[in-house]
């Protein structure tokens, strides 16, 4: 039995949604969403405005409890009733506007709320050191200073910075809003590259991204929102860009009539496309 | 001793926040000096510009006016100039956050009160002085859980603490009966009056500030040292020797200045108790912003309270600790300022006081937006407010030019805060 259940732990995904939907009032902002996030793999979430990504990386970060479905991490199911209760469990999220302090430098920022010390006064040194051991790990090497307020950096150094203080917290999942947009061409370059460093030591990932072209050069699984239903989820190669945009504006399979031998429409909840 | 010397540090380094002192990768003092012009122009100027006008401002007046530099009006312009020095300080604490008190000058008044009332039926200074920062603590208290809890504009609430407490003032001076005579409260104790009014003996000079030197010495070296041992960002040792040296010099100048005699009938030399006692305050508070976590949170809440927030900061809780502070440091400040007036009356101008020491903190460097700042900014810019007043004295120019000078380096100070801030936001 045990063992059972030690290879059934293996097998299942880091973080799986079964049937999640949030409704604010009579709105139904995200209905019956099904999702698996594997571990060591980037899953990309994608959607037009509205589609519901943003509610639903609320949901899993703690910020909204969902209004019916579950939520299982590692297999049992859980209940975030803060954004601490989903840190604490090891899901990491890092928000578009980064919450960085400008005037703290790199350190002080990366172990903001997590202070190391000796004493009773903050231990500058071990926090130097751990800081710089994470970015190490991450290979960030743009940052030459890690003593520089984070004011001073470029914008996808600050991206790097946000992503490696949500990884000090030994977080098992990060979830990244729009980690690109707004970023320039070596910049966006940089953040991919975070983000495949991060999987590859076995992290899982999930991005939220309006930008294709930077989804199909990082992401393993692709999840497709449309108006608050997933209509489609899977491996990155069962898509190419037109596909994703066809199910990104329309809902429905490429090809028409819900005929989608390809992509394997999301479990029970291809209602929208049934004809 | 061990606790001693990082903060020591923090004094005298040149960076902008305390802990981010560590001067990026210089290898040599040129890339050290490179490195240093960058900060300045981003904003993390750190305190040398403002001893830089100082120096200015004192060598213009030392030309202009031959009463200026002399030991008499150098120690009396530092004596006049603590009061103000220590309620900067207490506003650094909410200036940090973004906020402001505006009834700290009040509050210190209040704290005065209580302290010589005390005084006056006879109790020890020690219970007088406890029980004066302890009301002036409850206060700032009262007024950082207002702020917080129901998320109000500190102006609003520190404005109507100003009024409140200026009614407050005239209450208890009128209600002191015999012993608030004429609306004024006389000082009777000998321990408080020689903040202001005494000093060390000359040797007494020499020996505590040798001790002070070596400890902050000690602390600069070991610390640098610390860290190039770890291998971590660190200034070069030539840079921390230097540092070492700027101290040394400055102790040695304050203690030969302080020797000379000043007396006119009598000889009075030797070190002004009210300088120790600024220091001391100095030092605890510059260790507690410095190294502690209140210290790095009230930082964080100034550059960006959301981030602080979501990194599990407890906002309320910091921002109230700030206005106690605060409070309690006003309270320290009233208590310098009965010492020096040897009394404390109804007529006093809490509101002039509290603006005349955001002055002063935003001189030194400190800036109104949250965020930046250090205690050493409301020594520095004391200073500046003092010598200005003292040297447009001596030259025979009225009251009315003091303010308007004044008023031009304080709009000068804010200036280069915006322009700074806006470099820093553009890039």
């Amino acid at each position: 039995m045990t063992a059972d259940n030690a290879a059934a732990q293996a097998q299942q995904p880091l973080l799986r949604l079964r049937g999640v939907s949030k409704a604010f009032g009579p709105v139904r902002a995200l209905t019956g969403i099904d999702l698996d996030i594997p571990a060591g793999q980037v899953t990309a979430l994608v959607g037009d405005n509205g589609a519901g990504k943003s509610t639903l990386i609320k949901t899993v970060s703690g910020i909204w409890e969902p209004s019916d479905g579950e939520i299982l991490w590692q297999g049992r199911r859980v209940n975030f009733r803060t954004p601490k209760d989903a840190t604490d469990t090891g899901i990491a999220t890092v928000y578009q506007d980064l919450a960085l302090c400008d005037n703290l430098d790199i350190v002080q920022n990366m172990l903001l709320g997590h202070e190391l010390r000796s004493h009773g006064l903050l231990d500058e040194i071990e926090m130097e050191k751990t800081a710089r051991r994470t970015l190490e790990e991450m290979r960030v090497t743009t940052v030459r200073n890690i003593r520089q307020p984070v004011g001073s950096l470029s914008g996808g150094q600050r991206q790097a910075i946000a992503v490696a203080k949500a990884v000090m917290l030994n977080a098992k999942l990060v979830i990244m809003d729009e980690p690109t947009a707004a970023l320039g061409v070596s910049q966006t370059a940089l953040v991919l590259d975070i983000i495949q460093n991060l999987a590859s030591r076995g992290i899982a990932v999930l991005v939220i991204s309006h930008n294709l072209s930077d989804v199909f050069k990082v992401a393993d699984r692709l999840a497709v929102l449309f108006l608050g239903r997933m209509v489609s989820s899977g491996p990155i190669a069962d898509y190419d860009t037109s596909s994703a945009v066809h199910w990104m504006t329309t809902g429905a399979a490429p090809g028409g009539n819900g005929a989608n031998g390809k992509t394997g429409l999301a479990t029970g909840h291809g209602g929208l496309t049934d004809g | 001793m061990a606790d001693l010397k990082q903060p020591q540090d923090d004094v005298v380094a040149a960076g902008g926040v305390p802990g981010a002192s560590a001067d990026l990768l210089a290898d040599s003092v040129g890339d050290y000096a490179r490195i240093w012009l960058r900060r300045i122009r981003s904003g993390e100027s750190g305190a040398l510009p403002v001893i830089a006008g100082l120096v200015a401002i004192v060598v213009f007046f030392w030309v202009k006016s031959p009463d200026f530099m002399t030991a008499r009006n150098l120690i009396n312009l530092i004596e006049q100039s603590a009061f103000i020095i220590v309620l900067g300080m207490a506003e650094i604490f909410v200036l940090l956050l973004g906020d402001i008190d505006l009834a700290a000058g009040f509050t210190a008044a209040i704290g005065a009160v209580i302290a010589l009332w005390m005084l006056a039926l006879g109790d020890p200074w020690w219970a007088a002085v406890l029980v004066a920062l302890a009301a002036c603590a409850a206060y700032g208290a009262l007024q950082g859980i207002v702020t917080a809890k129901l998320g109000l504009p500190s102006f609003v609430v520190t404005l109507a603490g100003q009024l409140g407490l200026s009614g407050l003032l005239l209450y208890l001076v009128n209600a002191s009966g015999s012993v608030g005579v004429g609306g004024i409260i006389s000082l009777h104790n000998n321990i408080i009056n020689d903040i202001e009014n005494n000093q060390l003996s000359p040797a007494a000079t020499w020996i505590v500030l040798i001790v002070i030197v070596a400890l902050a010495g000690v602390g600069i070296f070991w610390g640098d040292q610390r860290r190039r041992s770890a291998g971590l960002v660190a200034p070069p040792v030539s840079i921390s020797l230097l540092k070492i040296a700027a101290v040394a010099v400055a102790g040695a100048v304050v203690a030969i200045v302080s020797d000379l005699n000043r007396g006119r009938a009598v000889p009075i030399e030797g070190l002004p108790w009210v300088v120790l006692v600024v220091l001391v305050i100095l030092f605890v508070w510059t260790s507690l912003m410095g190294r502690t976590r209140f210290g790095r949170y009230v930082y964080a809440m100034g550059g960006n309270a959301e981030a602080a927030r979501r990194a599990g900061v407890s906002l309320v809780r910091v921002r109230t600790l700030a206005f106690t502070l605060c409070g309690l440091t006003a309270g320290m400040a009233g208590i310098i300022y009965a010492s020096q007036l040897g009394s404390i009356s109804v007529g006093v101008d809490g509101g002039q006081n509290v603006l005349d020491a955001v002055a002063a903190a935003v001189i030194g460097g400190t800036s109104l937006f949250g965020g930046r700042g250090r205690m050493l900014h409301a020594v520095l810019g004391g200073l500046v407010v003092g010598v200005i007043n003292d040297g447009l004295e001596l030259l025979g120019l009225s009251a009315s030019a003091q303010l308007m000078w004044t008023a031009l380096v304080l709009l000068a100070a804010v200036i280069v805060d915006r322009v700074t801030r806006r470099t820093q936001v553009a890039r």
